[in-house]
C-alpha cells in the first residue's frame, strides 16, 4: 500500500462517516463527546455536565470508538505507516531544536521517560489536558466540527474551526520554539 | 441497539487515519506550518463528500425507524465565545500532542502507549470543563 494514502481517497472516505452513522441509526460524527460520556461513568461526582444517561447516548459512540482503536492497530501492523513529510517542515522543525525523525511522533517528545522532561510533559500531559477541555468547551473536535460541523454549513462550527488554527498556529510558532528552545 | 456497525465504521475510520497518517504529529506540524497540502486535501474533501451525502440525504427525506428525520443537530451560536475560546484551547493542544481526539486513540493502538496519559489528561480536562461550566461564559 502507498504511503501515505493519498488525500484524496483518505478525505472521501473519511467524510462517508457522516452518512454512514446517520443511516446506520441517526448519529452525528463527533469524537470527543466520547470524553464527556467516560466521565460520566468514571467519575461524575455530582457535576451537571456528566448528569446525563451515558450509556444510552454515548454507548454507540464509545463502540465507534473501539472500533478506531481495532482498526488503527490492524492497519499497522498490516502495513505499517512511515512518515516522510514535506523537508521544508522538517528542516524548520530541525531549525527550532527538534532532533527526532522518523515515527509518528518524535520520540524526544513522546515517549514514557520524556514524561519526566518540561518538553515532553507539556507536549503529552499540558497538550492532551488542553485538547480535553477545549473540545468539551467547544462542543466538538476536528470531527464533529471541521468536517461535520462545516459539511452541514453550521456557523458556530466555523468559528471553532478558526479557533482551532489560533490555536495551533500559536503552539507552532510561539509555544514549540520556546519549549524545544 | 445493535452496536456492530458502529464498532465496524469505526475500525474503517480508524485504519484511514493509520495509513494516511493522519495520525502523526509530524503531518499536523507540516498541516501547521502549511508546507504540505496533504492534511488539508483531506479535510476539505472530506467536508465535501460529507455536504454533498448531507444534501442528498436531505433531498431524499430519509427518516430513521422513528420517524425522525436524518440530520445533524443545529449547534446554537449564542454569544460564540464557547467556540472561539473552547476551539483556540483545543487548537493549542492538537499543535502539541500533534493528535485530535480520535487520533489519540488510535497513537495508543500504533505503537504510542504513551498517549494513554494524554488520554487520561484529556479526561481530566474535560472534567475540569464540566466542573467549571456553570462560571464559563458561552
Amino acid at each position: 500500500m502507498p504511503h501515505p494514502l493519498p488525500w484524496y481517497v483518505a478525505g472521501p472516505l473519511i467524510g462517508l462517516v457522516v452518512p454512514a452513522l446517520l443511516l446506520i441509526g441517526n448519529k452525528p460524527f463527533g469524537i470527543s463527546s466520547n470524553f464527556r460520556h467516560l466521565c460520566a461513568a468514571i467519575a461524575p461526582c455530582g457535576v451537571d455536565f456528566f448528569r446525563h444517561d451515558w450509556k444510552q447516548t454515548g454507548l454507540w459512540n464509545l463502540t465507534f470508538l473501539a472500533g478506531i482503536f481495532t482498526g488503527a492497530w490492524l492497519a499497522s501492523w498490516l502495513a505499517p505507516p512511515s512518515v516522510h513529510i514535506a523537508p521544508a517542515a522538517m528542516a524548520a522543525l530541525h531549525g527550532i531544536g527538534l532532533h527526532a525523525s522518523g515515527g509518528l511522533a518524535p520520540r524526544e517528545l513522546f515517549s514514557w521517560t520524556s514524561l519526566l522532561t518540561l518538553r515532553g510533559f507539556v507536549s503529552v500531559v499540558v497538550g492532551g489536558f488542553l485538547v480535553g477541555f477545549g473540545t468539551a468547551y467547544a462542543g466538538g473536535c476536528t470531527s464533529g466540527h471541521a468536517i461535520a460541523g462545516l459539511a452541514d454549513r453550521q456557523l458556530p462550527s466555523l468559528v471553532a474551526v478558526l479557533g482551532f488554527f489560533a490555536g495551533g498556529l500559536t503552539t507552532t510558532y510561539v509555544v514549540l520554539p520556546w519549549l524545544l528552545r | 441497539m445493535l452496536l456492530i456497525p458502529y464498532f465496524v465504521v469505526g475500525a474503517l475510520f480508524g485504519a484511514v487515519l493509520t495509513e494516511a497518517e493522519v495520525i502523526s504529529w509530524f503531518r499536523i506540524q507540516e498541516m501547521f506550518r502549511f508546507d504540505a497540502f496533504h492534511m488539508y486535501g483531506i479535510i476539505g474533501s472530506a467536508v465535501v463528500v460529507a455536504g454533498l451525502s448531507l444534501t442528498v440525504i436531505k433531498r431524499l427525506g430519509l427518516r430513521d425507524a422513528g420517524g425522525v428525520p436524518l440530520a445533524l443537530e443545529q449547534k446554537q451560536m449564542g454569544s460564540g465565545v464557547r467556540y472561539a475560546a473552547g476551539g483556540t484551547i483545543f487548537g493549542l493542544g492538537w499543535a502539541l500532542t500533534g493528535a485530535c481526539p480520535g487520533p489519540l486513540v488510535a497513537l495508543v493502538a500504533d505503537g504510542v502507549p504513551v498517549m494513554l496519559v494524554a488520554l487520561a489528561s484529556a479526561l481530566a480536562g474535560t472534567w475540569l470543563y464540566g466542573y467549571l461550566r456553570p462560571r464559563l461564559p458561552h
